[in-house]
């Protein structure tokens, strides 16, 4: 089938798309956008995470026809120009990246939380994280990311 | 492979009919998982997710109408005040994308025994609300599920909403896990008092092949708040009425070993939870007396 979508500010028409394909499958196999990430496929471990809509799902959870006609934002979209988005940033400059295989998921994922709460404690940090798996920093230092992050 | 798309109840129902062998998909939270580990390879795929009257809320005569599609990110935002049950379930569901995602009526469909909603709304009365191209019935959610992922749903039938009576007293929802997120629970519990008709509310989650009400020890706490007059004086309760509720509702149960538990530890676990449920609630209910 086709379907028609505009990912991170293009339109795009994707034909060839099987029906029980999931919107992670269509950016990574149709459109070549690998920073979203093809892990658990169960919705466990939230490194396929992307904004459809305007809000923080499991791409590998929504069927590729769901997003027809959405707006989806993948971790390519948020920086600008090679101008890193400001979780990206503290990302880096905190240490929270080790493999980086989890990371794309976790920066759309503090990136929400930084959107509905600008400046979140620890409990709410953990909450809004829960979803994502990480199995080389420990987290402490995601968690310092996000809280250097919600400063600017 | 059919992928069916309507954007109306009309269309929705008229599809199901015509596609009784489809699956039918509204978060994706269950049957994503399905197929994409190739354990379900359905004909069709019946996708609800653009049918706006399944996102609505609405209140009628003392009750909350929560459309099928409503999402748990919606429940925990919108009715903490109306169905405070009901919300504390659905912010256990997952993580957060999953919340955004998966819905009430997929819930119900998926009729897993550990299912979240089901404990709260069993504890609350609530009805489900079926529709087919045909007709339409309204069902008590504990007369919804027949076995294990199997309910009363009919294969040109649908899910429209789930009412939802709005609380008149306390209620909580405990779910026994390993972490507080990401969790299927080992067992639950949901409990809601209804000081205005003097019923007490119970449901049972993930300790039986459908989730479960703890009859026995609903009439025991009516009984016996009835009797003493306590719904009027909300004294203090004594010992042994919390620790005999506890027996009654551990007592309910009909557990099983699987890779999540033993059926002897959920039963101990419902045990306990079920007396601090009844504490939390009637401690509420008491309002801060002495």
């Amino acid at each position: 089938m086709r379907v028609s979508l505009t990912v991170n500010g293009v339109d795009r028409v994707v034909d060839g798309v099987e029906e029980h394909e999931s919107l992670l499958h269509l950016l990574r196999e149709h459109l070549d956008l690998f920073g979203t990430k093809n892990a658990c496929e169960q919705g466990e471990c939230g490194s396929c995470s992307v904004y459809l809509d305007g809000v923080l799902v499991c791409s590998c959870l929504v069927a590729a026809g769901q997003a027809e006609g959405g707006t989806v934002t993948t971790v390519e979209g948020l920086s600008d120009d090679g101008i890193l988005d400001p979780v990206q940033q503290a990302f880096i400059e905190a240490g929270a990246v080790q493999c980086g295989f989890c990371t794309p998921g976790f920066v759309l994922a503090a990136h929400d939380l930084l959107r509905h709460v600008p400046d979140p404690d620890d409990a709410q940090i953990r909450e809004a994280l829960s979803g994502n798996l990480c199995r080389c920093t420990g987290y402490q230092k995601i968690i310092d990311a996000v809280h250097r992050a919600a400063g600017r | 492979m059919s992928y069916l798309r309507p954007t109306s109840w009309a269309e929705a129902l008229a599809a199901r009919a015509e596609y009784p062998e489809a699956v039918v998909v509204a978060g994706g939270t269950d049957v994503m998982v399905e197929i994409n580990f190739g354990r379900l390879h359905p004909s069709a795929l019946l996708d609800l997710s653009r049918v706006g009257e399944l996102r609505a809320l609405g209140r009628e005569d003392g009750h909350v109408r929560v459309g099928s599609g409503v999402t748990y990110q919606s429940i925990m935002r919108d009715l903490p005040g109306e169905l405070p049950g009901l919300a504390a379930a659905a912010r256990t569901v997952g993580s957060p994308p999953i919340r955004n995602r998966g819905t009430i009526g997929g819930n119900l469909g998926s009729a897993s025994p550990a299912g979240d909603c089901h404990p709260p709304l069993l504890a609350c009365g609530a009805e489900v609300e079926i529709a087919s191209v045909h007709t339409s019935r309204t069902t008590p959610v504990a007369d919804f599920f027949v076995g294990p992922k199997r309910s009363v749903l009919g294969p040109d039938e649908l899910i429209a909403a789930v009412w939802v009576p709005a609380a008149t007293g306390p209620q909580t929802f405990s779910k026994v896990g390993s972490r507080n997120a990401m969790v299927i629970a080992i067992c639950s519990f949901a409990l809601a008092l209804h000081p205005d008709v003097g019923r007490v509310g119970t449901g049972i989650g993930s300790a039986g092949p459908v989730p479960l009400r703890a009859r026995a020890a609903e009439q025991f706490l009516e009984g016996h708040l009835g009797e003493t007059g306590a719904w009027e004086s909300r004294p203090r309760l004594g010992d042994a009425v919390v620790d005999e509720f506890a027996r009654l509702v551990a007592g309910a149960a009909q557990p099983i070993d699987d890779v999540r538990g033993s059926a002897d530890y959920r039963r101990h676990a419902l045990g306990v939870v079920a007396r601090r449920s009844l504490m939390w609630c009637w401690d509420e209910f008491r309002g801060g007396r002495p």
